[in-house]
This record gives structure tokens, C-alpha cells and sequence, in this order.
């Protein structure tokens, strides 16, 4: 692409924010974006000659035309959330009618904004991990996030019951950017599911950032459920940092959408953590997903589990890039890191890079990647046993996705994935 | 019960079967014997409906129907039962939950109802005690980690629970020791009527003694070169499959 094109594709992207009003926005927040607005008059969009953006092309993201206004009106959509606490945020707004929560000791949600109005540690912490200096879909999140959701646990506090974030791209060619904060204090503990849905059928596109601290001896799982409409667009973030003794797992299950970017950035600052990142990618039809990941071990002792598993049928494209640095002084680091992939057709193609960078000498790392098809043989020895094709395909599929699915913490999450998958490859020849 | 006739088939351009004739009654036993490579296991695969294989000539007929129209799944679900010779492992798919999963679909096709879970156990219980199969292969992933042995009295224990009315038996005694061989033959009886057949494929006439055939058939270079009664097992085991070759004047 031209410079000058390039140029006019940013101008046209940006030109979406310019009568947005922020100053309403309480002030330290005010500054922030001012910050990252900087940032991002500064950065440009990522091509083909960016490493970390290699093989996925934002050209159709930043040309779209979109709005960004609340919608108007009535949301039809049966949410049938088993938590007594979800907040609902459409198109980047926080909708107060379509949340709910019930007061729980030293567990605190609400949305970001009423978060900014009345909590105090959100001002340490706001915009202190996203790397707006580094990428401008960050630094767009932070100058012009709508709002959000914001968890924050109190010392020991244990919250009972999961929390649910739900963003729904409500209006067709919505434009959002959500932005969430978790905080989980000393030896807090929860579990939270973090969903994007639609309710639409044209393009939409949202840019979610979410920051997370996880803090001493602190727990936390996140189950991020990707199911937007097959034309939408999302690039989502996750930036955390742990704690000494503190365990932290991201599942991420990619079910739906046109092209999705995951970008996970976790760093490891104390001894004696645990991490789990494990991720599910089921793509069809001209679907792309990129799943790149980073786990930075910066202190010895710590562990960290990655599992991530595709299976990719029709003309669909996956990418995955796992990077795990181990720093000098990391040592005792355990890492492990496997990404495996099932392609249903000749069509379809994953790019694998699982990578370790280590610097120090006593760790135990290992990493492998695998790419197959449906193992015929199975099939036809299923299939002889009376199982139809269509049931025979989606039982081995279950079964290969089964050792990601296994690591959902929420029963309900567990069932409604296990349900996707069988009704989804019941559905395929 | 299952009539084949001039049955030719090939793999990637080479013919492996070239014109079988066999016809099979129901009540009967027939064996197939043979060396390695004649095509046995192609003639159980190529009737269990596997579609490498690529049917060149002739024709199967099974209790009215051309077989080899049908899928795979539907001449199970009209009785044809492989036990195979090399029974695949299936990671992740449980032994027990798959074969329900199968029993109801052919049940659904029937227009019978779904097998209630106490009726499925119970079931599952009388037809593993058949083949002696521990308790715990069962809620184990299909075949994964089996020794041989217990490969094998998993598929014996599958065709209990199938019912078939015609089942092919591809070296179900290979890898067996005198015990567990003469546990599963003894299963393989019980579940013997005059209303179903079987085919068994062995190398080994000790089998035989077990499963008595009606008819053994020498298969060689993709025919059957000779048919007798049980005594030709015997005279094979002495003899060896050289005269038979001779006799039968095929050439490579
Ligand atoms: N996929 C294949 N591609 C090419 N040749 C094949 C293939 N499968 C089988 N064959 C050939 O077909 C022939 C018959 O094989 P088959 O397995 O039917 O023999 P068999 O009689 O069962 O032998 P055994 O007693 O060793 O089990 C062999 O020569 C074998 O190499
Ligand atoms: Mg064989």
C-alpha cells in the first residue's frame, strides 16, 4: 500500500471520533486519553512488513464506515445468564436496564464510568498496562472507549457466584470500544465470563481492551466467548499482570466472526505463579483468527500451561503465535506451550509459530505445534458401528477439542461449548 | 443371507480382489484361510463399506439389498458387524457413551425407541461379562492403550451389543493366549443362532476347533482357489498353502 493511501485510510478511520465529547469524563481519565490520543495520531496502523501483524491484514477494518452512537430502542435478546451478577454493555456503552448484580461482600463490578466516579484504585491503576505507546488499536481504546465493565475484589474476598461481561454489537456497522478493568486484590478469588455476541447482521467492529491485576496469592479465570455474526470484526486485549503465588487462566473460545484478532500479553512479576492460557479457534467459511499470545517470566519458580487448538474448515485461516520470554533471572521457569490444528479441507490454512526465548540456563520449556486432518480411519471404524457421518465427525471433534474444554471452571460455559461444537458439526456434511 | 458373486476390487489402480463368489446361509459359519496378502481383509473392508477400496465388478447381495450401494453406517444398521483385524484407537471418545450413541441411531432408524440408561447398563453388563472384558476398559477411550488382547474382546464385545445378523471376524484370534482365545470362540457361540452367519477370517485352525466352520475357503491372489469342509483347515495347518498353490495354477 501507498504511504498516502495509508495515510488516507487513517484519516478515514479516525474522522469516526472526531465529534465525540468526552468531558463529561472525571480527569485523571480525561488525561489518559489525551495521552493515547497522542499515541495514536503518532502510530500507524499495522501492514504486512509489521512482524507482530503479519498475517493478518486490518486494511478492511479501517476502511469500514461505521457509528458509534448508543442504540435506540428495545434489545431483543434472551441473555439466559446463570449468575446473579452480569453487566451488559452494548456497542461500548454500559445498558443499566439489560445488567443486573446483587451486592456481594468485597466484590465490587459496575461499569467502568460509575467505577471512575467512585472508587479510588481505579485511578492507580486505569490505562498503567495498555501499551498505547506500542499500538494503536490500544491507544484508540484509550482515547476513545465508551465504557466498560470494572471488577474489582477486595482482599481475601471471594466472589460465590461468575461474574458475566456481555458486549453485544447491537446496531449493524457499530464501531466500539469496551474497556475493562479486574482487579483482584490479595488472595481474592473469581471467575468471570467474558462474552461478545451480536444482534446484527451487517459488519461490526469492536476493539476491546481489557486490563487485569492479579495480585498476591490472588485467583482468577476468564472464559472469553467470541460468538459476534460472521461478518464482524474484533480485536480484543488482554493485558495482565501477576503477583507472587497468584494463578491466572484464560480460556478462549473463538466461535463466530469474520476476522478476530487476540492479542494476550501477561507478565509474571513475582515467584510462584501459575498460568493457564488455553484457547479453542472453530472457523469455517472465509473466517480468519489470530491468536497471538505473550508470556513474559520475569522471576523464578513460576509455571505456565498453553494449550491452544483449532480446527478450521473451508476456506478459513488461522494464525497462531505464541511467545514466551524467559528472562536471566527466571530460573526454575516451567513453560509449556502446544498449539494443535484440525484441517477439514485443502482450502484452509494455519500458521503456527509457537516460540521460546529464553535467557536463562535451569528451566524446563517445551513447545510443539501440530497440524492434521480428521483421522479417516476413526471415522470409518465409528461409522460401521452404525453412527452416522454427521454424528461420527462430531464426536471426534468433540473429542479433540475435549482437553481445552475441560479447563472451563464454569459448568455452564462447559455445557453450552461442548453443545456448540455437537450442533455446529452436526450441521456439516 | 449374503451373496457375493465375481466381486472385483482394486486400491490405488491395483486390483486386489479378482471375481469372489461366496454365498453364506443364515445358521452357517464359513471361515476364510489364506496368506498373507491374498485379501482377506480387503473382502471383510470392502463389505464393511470402506471407500478407499473401489468395487470394479460384480455384486453383493445382502438379505435383498446391494450392500454395496448402502454407507457404512447403514449396512451396520442392517447387520453387518466387522470385527477388525486392526481396531483403531479413538482418543477422547469414550467406549461406552460411542457404542449408545450408535445403538440409538440404528434404534432411531428401526423406529424403535432410545434404550433407556438402566436398560443400556444392564446390557452393557451381561454382554462385557460374555467376553470376561474388565469393568474398566469400558468407560475407557475407544481401544486407546488396549493390549491386544483385550483389543480384540472389545470388538467381540461390541458385536454382542450390535447383534448383527452377519459378522466378518478378521483374525479376532491373533494375539490372543489359549484363554482368552477359547473366552471369546466361547462368546462368539452364545451369540450364534440359526438366524445369523459368520465369516471368520483366521490363520489358525486352533480357532477352528472353538468356532467349528461349515465350509473353509482358501483365498489366494484375490480368489478363492478352494473350498472344503473343516478338514481342510486341518490339512492346510499340515500342509501348508504350497499344494494349493500348485493346485491351483495361479500365476503371479
Ligand atoms: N492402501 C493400500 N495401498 C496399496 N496396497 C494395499 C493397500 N491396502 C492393502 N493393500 C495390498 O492388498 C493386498 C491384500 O491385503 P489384505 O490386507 O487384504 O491381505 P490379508 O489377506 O488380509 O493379509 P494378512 O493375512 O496379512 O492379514 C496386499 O498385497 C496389500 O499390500
Ligand atoms: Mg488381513
Amino acid at each position: 500500500m501507498s504511504e498516502t493511501l495509508a495515510i488516507k485510510n487513517k484519516d478515514h478511520f479516525l474522522a469516526h471520533f472526531r465529534n465525540l465529547d468526552f468531558s463529561f469524563d472525571v480527569d485523571f481519565s480525561k488525561t489518559k486519553r489525551e495521552e493515547a490520543e497522542k499515541w495514536v495520531k503518532k502510530l500507524d496502523f499495522p501492514t504486512s512488513k509489521t512482524e507482530y501483524w503479519k498475517y493478518t491484514r486490518v486494511n478492511k477494518l479501517i476502511k469500514g464506515d461505521y457509528r458509534m452512537d448508543f442504540p435506540e430502542g428495545e434489545i431483543d435478546i434472551d441473555l439466559s445468564v446463570p449468575s446473579k451478577n452480569c453487566i451488559v454493555l452494548v456497542n461500548g456503552y454500559f445498558s443499566k436496564e439489560l445488567s443486573w448484580f446483587s451486592a456481594e461482600k468485597g466484590v465490587n463490578f459496575s461499569s467502568l464510568s460509575d467505577a471512575k466516579e467512585n472508587s479510588s484504585i481505579i485511578q492507580k491503576k486505569f490505562a498503567t498496562l495498555s501499551k498505547d505507546q506500542d499500538e494503536i488499536f490500544a491507544a484508540v481504546n484509550t482515547a476513545y472507549h465508551q465504557d466498560g465493565a470494572f471488577l474489582h475484589l477486595e482482599k481475601n474476598a471471594v466472589a460465590s457466584e461468575p461474574l458475566y461481561i456481555i458486549h453485544i454489537s447491537d446496531s449493524e456497522s457499530a464501531l466500539s470500544n469496551p474497556r475493562n478493568l479486574i482487579i483482584m486484590e490479595e488472595g481474592s478469588e473469581a471467575k468471570v465470563v467474558l462474552k461478545t455476541i451480536s444482534t446484527q447482521k451487517g459488519t461490526s467492529f469492536t476493539n476491546m481492551l481489557t486490563e487485569v491485576f492479579v495480585d498476591r496469592n490472588a485467583n482468577l479465570e476468564i472464559n472469553k466467548v467470541q460468538e459476534e455474526g460472521e461478518q464482524d470484526y474484533q480485536i480484543a486485549c488482554e493485558q495482565v499482570e501477576q503477583k507472587k503465588d497468584s494463578h491466572f487462566k484464560i480460556n478462549t473460545f473463538t466461535l463466530n466472526g469474520a476476522l478476530v484478532r487476540n492479542n494476550l500479553n501477561i507478565d509474571l512479576l513475582g515467584e510462584h505463579t501459575e498460568t493457564w492460557l488455553n484457547g479453542l479457534y472453530l472457523l469455517q467459511g472465509k473466517q480468519h483468527v489470530d491468536n497471538h499470545t505473550h508470556v513474559f517470566h520475569r522471576e523464578p519458580n513460576c509455571v505456565s500451561h498453553e494449550l491452544y487448538k483449532g480446527i478450521m474448515d473451508d476456506q478459513s485461516t488461522g494464525v497462531f503465535n505464541g511467545k514466551v520470554f524467559v528472562h536471566r533471572e527466571a530460573q526454575k521457569t516451567n513453560a509449556y506451550q502446544s498449539n494443535a490444528n484440525m484441517v477439514l479441507t485443502d482450502d484452509a490454512t494455519i500458521n503456527s509459530k509457537p516460540e521460546l526465548e529464553i535467557y536463562a540456563d535451569d528451566v524446563q520449556c517445551s513447545h510443539g505445534s501440530t497440524t492434521g486432518q480428521l483421522d479417516e480411519e476413526a471415522l470409518f471404524y465409528l461409522r460401521s458401528r452404525g453412527m452416522s457421518e454427521k454424528s461420527a465427525r462430531a464426536v471426534l471433534l468433540n473429542a479433540f477439542a475435549a482437553d481445552v474444554v475441560e479447563h472451563i471452571g464454569v459448568e455452564s460455559v462447559k455445557e453450552e461449548i461442548e453443545a456448540f461444537i455437537d450442533s455446529h458439526y452436526q450441521g456439516i456434511k | 443371507m449374503i451373496k457375493i458373486e465375481n466381486l472385483h476390487a482394486s486400491i490405488e489402480g491395483t486390483e486386489i480382489l479378482r471375481g469372489i463368489n461366496l454365498e453364506i446361509k443364515a445358521g452357517e459359519v464359513h471361515a476364510i484361510m489364506g496368506p498373507n496378502g491374498s485379501g482377506k481383509s480387503t473382502l471383510a473392508s470392502v463389505l464393511a463399506g470402506r471407500d478407499e477400496y473401489e468395487v470394479t465388478e460384480g455384486s453383493v447381495n445382502f438379505l435383498g439389498e446391494d450392500l454395496l450401494e448402502l454407507e457404512p453406517e447403514d449396512r451396520a444398521r442392517a447387520g453387518v458387524f466387522l470385527a477388525f483385524q486392526y481396531p483403531v484407537e479413538i482418543p477422547g471418545v469414550s467406549n461406552i457413551n460411542f457404542l449408545k450413541t450408535a445403538i440409538n441411531e440404528i434404534r432411531e432408524k428401526r423406529g424403535q425407541d432410545p434404550l433407556s440408561a438402566k436398560d443400556f447398563l444392564q446390557q452393557v453388563k451381561e454382554k462385557s461379562a460374555l467376553v470376561e472384558l474388565d469393568g474398566k476398559l469400558k468407560n475407557r477411550s475407544v481401544n486407546e492403550g488396549f493390549s491386544g488382547g483385550e483389543k480384540k474382546r472389545n470388538e467381540i464385545f461390541q458385536m454382542a451389543m450390535l447383534e448383527p445378523k452377519f459378522s466378518i471376524l478378521d483374525e479376532t484370534d491373533s494375539g490372543l493366549d489359549i484363554d482368552a482365545l477359547r473366552v471369546v470362540a466361547d462368546g462368539v457361540n452364545k451369540l450364534k443362532t440359526k438366524d445369523n452367519a459368520t465369516l471368520v477370517i483366521t490363520h489358525y485352525q486352533r480357532l477352528l476347533d472353538y468356532i467349528v466352520p461349515d465350509f473353509v475357503h482358501v483365498l489366494y491372489k484375490g480368489r478363492i482357489v478352494k473350498t472344503g469342509d473343516k478338514n481342510l483347515a486341518l490339512e492346510l495347518e499340515e500342509k501348508g498353502y504350497d499344494w494349493i498353490k500348485d493346485d491351483a495354477g495361479v500365476t503371479a
